[in-house]
């Protein structure tokens, strides 16, 4: 908050710490896609920059949003969201063919991408009706499980492993906050050791590979391991200070696949070395505590949960991109928000970071007495 | 927990608690990503950056030039000759199928070739040429060059294949050189040099044991080329190193001499500088034409020397044994007059030796001889009885010092060494007694004698010197050491003096240098191959080729001042004094003479026909005509 009589108090207002730490963000994706563009605004550094200051600015536009607005808005927005997945679904049984996207004219729309938000939202309001005495019930957990159960199936048939999962781990995230027993978290950890083989069976040939490629990252170098290998070679030639703007080889020879989406944060690295994906961390990680602050702070509990949960999914995109890309996790096609270029992803996080806004709004603007 | 009742104040204990768990989890996390980058971006930094530069840089190979072997004075033995050949560069052609249709017209490539291309040319990268056509003749490499620029993506170059310029007459001695096979490219941990078009490794001979040093450092083209092949930039080219020339001993002249004397015999000649153990010539005819190999060699080629009993396709001089025969005596003579034999004693020759029930015979009846006239006249019943009088322990030594059964280490795969027996040896081989008849058949080199010309060449080098005289090829490598032979240089002087009287009154009389002032001492030697009787031994044409006897001669000049051993072993030539002395005699005039001796060999090369070449050419048509197979084109100059 910048106090000053000059600047009027709407704009003063603002949390500009963080406007300028995403903007950062953004103007450092911007540079690295220009790179990646073998020195060119074309064809994705200028449409990126399009994209985003749209977003910005329906984010800071959202940040008047009051709470109750938001609460209001939670369940329908879920609802909306999940039949635009069915919708997506049916489409996609029609034209025999997998659908993620839902054609709308002039825009396509990825209502996978709707649902992250969504069902923190969703998550959040229903845990603040639910009683405080009634929390350690069976009825504060199966409703939940249903709510984010199905949308999670159904991202996971169209197929998108990495949405399906950043989804379950939005939503467990507030389910773990609201205060749900242990168990209800230990005992799928251990069901999952039971579970995994089998589901492993129930996947498209492309995930199996990817998975089998994780764990053994060597063993198809030229075909799956391909985008792994090549993804740690660009991180570990770029050294420490990296190998300079425009001078990485692996991104500017196409050795590295998905050199400017998925793998954005391989060619950043080859060029600006340890020190640019450390400041680039670092800064990802101011953004996520300054929204895990903001649910500390909240003083309604569908605010601390909604806060905790939207700070975690920009936090669960960047963690499983980043470790997609250093090798650390499966291949599963999460973008490093606001840095790869794509749309629904920063639509995504502008979204979360909307929210936040408003919700850190409330806590200064609205009085504790009212 | 259950009956505990949840208030307001447990919720918020228990979200700030959770809080704090996520967030440690996420700084954790953080954490572990910065650790992650920080180990491959410094730990592992050097191998990530070799393999994006590996990923990055690419070599467009340029095949070294393959070093020269030259022969002493220098003069070219094996040399590159300019050859025309034709690329396709894949990432730059255009319309494909039609290019490689009009190719095919322009240099008439067969179907099989053309099936070839287009194989290669679908498997290929983008920048990696793929071999059209190599050694492509001069007026269909113009026809190509005209039409560059209605033909993108087709690259006529210059190259180089190898040259032989004594042709047949360097075969054995050099090998050949041919494409890498796909073992020998996994042998040499695929090398990728070994698969660019038109590069040939040695295969056999000096061209494969020399290979190291022949074949130099591949330079190339440095390009940065994308994931897709294609090319970004040129880099600074990597420039190539020829491979090393190798100087060898021979003296090329006197080799193709040699080789042209022997003429349609089977046969090897070994000429040797007796003071530092040089070979000067080491020709074994017949031979392959390595020309034709580094060629490439067809089916009908292949059979047709696979066919020859001459064995074209063996080196004669190392890879073949033979009886030493008669020369093995001088040896002899000398262990016999180191065992205290007395060289007046008289031996009375009556043509026929009785042991137990078996007669061992001798060429003719010689009557009373004494050593001198034994070796001379090479009678054989005077070295039966002294060797059974001195023993076979005595024997086998001394011969064995002179040079036979000896390993000489040259470069060549393989050589085969050959046996002297002697009753210890008997025993370990095959589990028997030695006997007398074994050291008769020892004492005029039958039995379990087996030699090697380039032996022989070595015992006539050190019965001249008296010093152990090891054979050499390589010019470049030290001369060894000649020590002192264990033999009295009073019993050396008495047999070099009948070694003269071999050539100037004795067996190979027929052999005396037509030089003034230089004279030849030698020992002929006939070798036994099978059983046959005196007359049919007389006569020649009775016998089959192969039923004949193998032919030596071994000889040193000039006799009172040795400089050069020569020897040869002419496969069933028949009487050693007949065939193989008269090869020795011209090849040694040639290095006194040239003159004379080019003179002598044209009119012999008249007597059986013409010119090796020619020679070769009827051969090969006849064999040709005889096996149903169309003539061969004239062949281009």
């Amino acid at each position: 908050m910048i106090t000053s009589a000059i600047i009027p108090r709407p704009l003063a207002k603002l949390p500009w710490r963080l406007i300028f730490l995403v903007t950062g963000i953004a103007m450092f994706g911007l540079v690295v896609l220009y790179s990646a563009a073998g020195g060119s605004m074309h064809p994705w550094a200028i449409k990126q920059a399009m994209v985003f200051f749209a977003f910005l600015a329906i984010a800071v536009a959202m940040s008047w949003m009051r709470e109750s607005t938001i609460k209001a808005i939670a369940f329908p927005l879920y609802g909306m969201t999940l039949v635009m997945l069915l919708g997506v679904e049916a489409l996609g049984f029609v034209s025999k063919g997998a659908q993620r996207w839902l054609d709308l004219g002039p825009i396509k729309l990825q209502p996978s991408e709707f649902m992250k938000p969504a069902i923190v939202l969703t998550l959040a309001r229903f845990y603040e009706l639910v009683p405080v005495a009634e929390i350690r019930k069976w009825r504060a957990i199966w409703p939940a499980m249903l709510l984010l159960g199905v949308p999670a199936v159904l991202i996971l048939v169209q197929p998108d492993l990495g949405t399906c999962i950043v989804v379950l781990l939005c939503g467990v995230t507030v389910m773990f906050l609201a205060g749900l027993p242990w168990w209800f978290f230990a005992a799928p950890a251990a069901a999952f050791a039971v579970v995994a083989p089998i589901a492993y069976g129930f996947m498209h040939g492309y995930q199996k590979k990817r998975i089998d490629t994780f764990l053994n990252p060597d063993s198809d170098p030229l075909g799956a391991g391909y985008h792994i290998a090549q993804s740690k070679i660009a991180i570990g030639s770029g050294g420490i200070w990296g190998k300079g703007f425009l001078h990485g080889s692996q991104s500017h020879l196409d050795y590295l696949p998905e050199g400017h989406t998925d793998f954005v944060f391989a060619t950043m690295a080859e060029e600006w070395g340890l020190v640019g994906g450390v400041l680039l961390i670092l800064a990802f990680a101011l953004v996520i505590r300054w929204g895990m602050r903001v649910s500390q702070n909240a003083r309604t509990r569908f605010a601390q949960l909604a806060a905790a949960g939207l700070s975690a999914t920009v936090f669960f995109y960047v963690a499983i991109n980043l470790m997609m890309v250093m090798g650390l996790a499966p291949v599963v096609g999460v973008p490093l928000p606001l840095v790869s270029y794509g749309g629904s992803a920063v639509m995504t996080v502008m979204l979360c970071l909307g929210l936040l806004m408003a919700l850190e709004r409330q806590q200064r603007t609205v009085s504790r007495l009212i | 927990m259950k009956h505990m009742r949840i208030t307001t104040v447990h919720q918020s204990i228990t979200f700030s608690r959770r809080m704090m768990l996520l967030g440690g989890a996420q700084a954790a996390v953080g954490g572990l990503l910065v650790g992650r980058m920080g180990w491959l971006a410094i730990a592992q930094n050097e191998k990530y950056q070799l393999l994006s530069e590996s990923n990055r840089v690419q070599l467009i190979p340029v095949p070294p030039r393959r070093g020269w072997l030259i022969d002493r004075n220098g003069k070219p033995i094996a040399i590159n000759k300019a050859s025309f050949r034709v690329d396709l560069i894949p990432q730059q052609l255009v319309n494909g199928p039609q290019i490689i249709s009009k190719l095919q017209q322009l240099l008439n490539l067969p179907p099989d070739e053309v099936e070839r291309i287009t194989r290669e040319l679908s498997q290929s990268r983008g920048f990696q040429p793929v071999s059209v056509a190599d050694n492509v003749p001069y007026e269909q490499y113009a026809a190509i060059t005209v039409r560059m620029p209605e033909l993108p993506g087709v690259a006529a170059s210059q190259g180089f294949t190898r040259f032989y310029p004594a042709g047949s007459a360097v075969g054995q001695l050099v090998g050949y050189v041919g494409p890498a096979s796909a073992a020998e490219y996994e042998k040499e941990n695929k090398n990728p040099l070994l698969l660019i078009p038109g590069v040939k490794i040695g295969k056999e001979g000096l061209e494969k044991t020399l290979e190291p040093v022949l074949r130099g450092e591949p330079g190339g083209q440095r390009v940065e080329v994308t994931a897709r092949g294609k090319l970004v930039k040129e880099l600074d080219p990597k420039p190539d190193r020829s491979g090393g020339t190798v100087q060898l001993t021979i003296d090329a002249d006197l080799h193709e001499y040699a080789a042209r004397r022997i003429g349609d015999q089977s046969a090897a000649v070994v000429v040797m500088d007796v003071t530092n153990g040089d070979i000067l010539a080491m020709p074994s005819m017949p031979s392959f034409n390595p020309n034709d190999f580094s060629d490439g060699i067809s089916q009908n080629e292949w059979k047709m020397l696979s066919d020859n009993d001459h064995l074209p396709l063996v080196d004669k001089a190392l890879e073949s044994l033979y009886p030493s025969g008669s020369t093995i005596k001088p040896s002899m003579a000398l262990a016999l007059l180191n065992a205290g034999i007395d060289r007046k004693q008289i031996v009375n020759c009556s043509g026929a030796f009785q042991l137990g029930n078996h007669t061992f015979h001798c060429d003719k009846r010689h009557g009373p001889v004494d050593m001198d006239a034994a070796v001379v006249h090479s009678c054989d019943v005077y070295f039966y009885t002294m060797c059974l009088r001195v023993g076979a322990e005595k024997l086998s030594p001394m011969v064995r010092s002179m040079g036979f059964g000896e390993k000489f280490d040259l470069p060549f795969e393989t050589q085969r060494y050959g046996t002297i027996p002697d009753p210890e040896w008997m025993m370990r081989k095959y589990h028997r007694k030695w006997q007398g008849y074994d050291t008769v058949n020892m004492s005029i080199g039958q039995g379990m004698v087996l030699i090697n010309p380039l032996q022989l060449a070595t015992m006539a080098s050190r019965l001249a010197t008296g010093k152990r005289v090891i054979p050499r090829l390589l010019k470049n490598k030290p001369v060894a050491p000649q020590t002192q032979l264990a033999v009295d240089e009073d019993h050396l002087a008495f047999i070099r003096k009948a070694m003269w009287g071999v050539v100037d009154h004795g067996t190979a009389a027929t052999a005396k240098l037509p030089l003034s002032g230089i004279q030849m001492a030698g020992k002929t030697g006939t070798a036994q191959t099978h059983n046959l009787s005196a007359s049919e031994r007389g006569d020649y044409t009775s016998a089959t080729w192969k039923l004949r006897d193998h032919s030596l001669f071994m000889a040193f000049v000039p006799f009172d001042n040795p400089r050069y051993a020569c020897a040869t072993i002419v496969e069933h030539g028949g009487f050693g004094a007949a065939v193989a002395a008269p090869l020795v005699r011209d090849t040694v005039t040639f290095l006194y003479d040239k003159p004379k001796a080019i003179a002598a060999l044209q009119a012999f090369e008249q007597s059986i026909g013409g010119t090796l070449a020619e020679r070769e050419a009827r051969k090969e048509a006849a064999w040709r005509q005889a096996n149903g197979l169309p003539p061969l084109p004239p062949k281009q100059a």
